[in-house]
């Protein structure tokens, strides 16, 4: 039976929830709060100027990165050969293949929307750097894909690819000849890389919300 | 443009007219559009898979080329073997100036073309060979002087040769060993043999393609068949995918200065020419991509948004002047 808990004086209780308000957990929550509230991150209303078709072009990129992801997935857990032999394994890779063209297109969409809406201003610049960084990892992404393709394709990008790295003096650290150092890279943390970063670059784009116009309401240029 | 620390967005958007908007069913919408897309392309147009390139089907296909390649290789006058860093010194480096990272970081993936591609592979193939055997030492023992000799004659023969029964049979002369070996090789990469022996280096399991890429990349076989694809550098090769599918069409601007001044002239300017091409478009590359992300800070690429009236399509609705009430 367990012992009759002693019932501290209320000064005791005061200072032990003080510790636990000034703990890490609590600060870590407090900042979340203030930074990204949940009416923030989930918005059900937004400025009546987000009216344009511009605005969709990030949500359709996500949606093409999660097909990516979806059908990659599934081409990496059967193995790098199942697609060569199989009309199952060749759909998947066409699903692959077609969602990369789609995100690649709506992602660029997105860029120059982002570009002629000077989306970076009013302490939006690091979204915006952010953004380049995902293009770019994406097109490495999509280029070490090219090269663990297994086939003529994969063949002669290496072959033309190897001299551009070559003369940066990085071909012996990023072997383009190299399918497995290419296919890991692909499969594993090119994919991480991309996907951490678009959650950060969303992350920031809730928590400051959509920029305002560049011009004055109702026409006359600022 | 002062950023606005600090501001919430309840701050930011005070005054502005707010409307209903949902987030998680347009991203749902999204997916199942993407969806029915990506399916729709799939099913119709599949996804390009030209199979690759073995050396033992060039070999096949063209045992001419095949052999002059493997000649090359010893008189050292393919493109690997004079390649210079991470394969050789054989001093090929690129360099703009003082700007050498090829150089800097040197051979860190040793290969000998010649060895690796032509006297290893006869060495493995010598077991229970005994003619082979015996050319392969009397190469060996040869000068350098008998040697290249015999390699200039055997090239000049290769220029006329003929295939006979999957062999290539040149005119008599003073080719020393090499019709032998190279007969030898030739039979060893049609049977498939040095598709394996270049990939296993001592090991089980291999995924380093390496020196069979850096082999099949010194023929005029490969190079044909990548042209005919439209795949070579001068052809926008690098965004371009076999067949009518699109490639890696993102890397356009890459490709591009491929195709121009200075990187397509062998004199250039300010250093920059075809022969540190690489180089010079990689640094090229990398100022341009460190530029689009520093657009925000940079006067002028910055500007250009406020200058050009895209914006006022984009955001038609909040520019369009407002009727006064009666």
């Amino acid at each position: 039976m367990p012992e009759a808990t002693e019932v501290k004086p209320a000064t005791t209780g005061n200072r032990a929830k003080e510790a636990a308000d000034s703990g890490w957990t609590y600060r870590t929550r407090q900042w979340v709060d203030r930074v990204l509230p949940m009416d923030h991150l989930l918005p059900h209303r937004q400025p009546y100027y987000v009216g344009s078709w511009v605005y969709v072009f990030g949500v359709i990129t996500i949606a093409a990165l999660v097909w990516v992801v979806v059908s990659g997935v599934v081409l990496s857990f059967m193995g790098p050969q199942w697609w060569h032999v199989s009309s199952l394994g060749r759909f998947f890779n066409s699903l692959h293949f077609w969602s990369v063209q789609l995100f690649f297109i709506f992602m660029v969409l997105h860029l120059w929307g982002q570009y002629f809406m000077a989306g970076w201003r009013e302490g939006r610049a690091a979204t915006w750097m952010i953004g380049v960084v995902i293009f770019g990892s994406s097109i490495l992404t999509a280029f070490t894909g090219y090269l663990s393709q297994q086939n003529f394709d994969s063949q002669f990008i290496a072959i033309n690819a190897k001299d551009a790295m070559n003369g940066a003096g990085i071909g012996a650290f990023f072997n383009v000849l190299n399918f497995g150092q290419m296919y890991g890279l692909h499969v594993m943390l090119l994919p991480i890389v991309v996907t951490f970063l678009v959650v950060v670059h969303i992350v920031m784009v809730r928590a400051r919300g959509v920029v305002k116009p560049i011009d004055r309401e109702g026409g006359s240029p600022s | 443009m002062k950023a606005k620390a600090h501001v919430t967005q309840e701050e930011y958007y005070r005054g502005v007219r707010m409307r209903p908007y949902d987030l998680v069913k347009e991203l749902t919408y999204a997916l199942v559009g993407i969806a029915a897309l990506t399916l729709v392309l799939a099913a119709v147009l599949s996804s390009p898979d030209i199979p690759p390139v073995t050396i033992a089907g060039w070999a096949q296909t063209d045992p001419v080329d095949f052999v002059t390649t493997a000649t090359s290789e010893l008189q050292g006058s393919t493109t690997s073997a004079g390649y210079g860093a991470p394969y050789n010194n054989a001093g090929g480096e690129q360099s703009w100036g003082p700007i050498a990272p090829q150089i800097w970081f040197g051979q860190r993936i040793p290969v000998d073309s010649a060895g690796a591609f032509v006297i290893q592979p006869l060495k493995t193939a010598s077991y229970g060979n005994s003619e082979l055997g015996t050319a392969l030492s009397q190469w060996d023992s040869a000068n350098a002087d008998q040697q290249t000799a015999w390699l200039s004659a055997y090239a000049d023969a290769l220029g006329k040769a003929t295939v006979k029964d999957a062999k290539v049979a040149v005119a008599d002369g003073d080719y020393g060993p090499l019709p032998v070996m190279m007969n030898n090789l030739l039979g060893v990469a049609q049977s498939g043999g040095l598709d394996g022996l270049l990939m296993v280096n001592g090991r089980f399991y291999q995924t380093d393609y390496t020196q069979a890429l850096l082999f099949m990349g010194d023929s005029g076989y490969l190079d044909g068949l990548a042209t005919d694809a439209n795949l070579t550098g001068s052809q926008w090769g690098m965004m371009n995918e076999t067949g009518s599918y699109p490639g890696q069409t993102w890397l356009w601007l890459y490709t591009m200065w491929y195709q121009v001044f200075p990187f397509t002239s062998d004199d250039g300017i300010i250093g920059l020419n075809g022969g540190n091409a690489d180089l010079g478009i990689i640094i090229l590359m990398t100022a341009l991509t460190v530029a689009l992300a520093l657009v925000p800070l940079i006067p002028v690429l910055r500007d250009i948004p406020r200058w050009v009236p895209i914006h006022r399509l984009i955001w038609k609705e909040y520019y369009t002047p407002k009727k006064r009430s009666a």
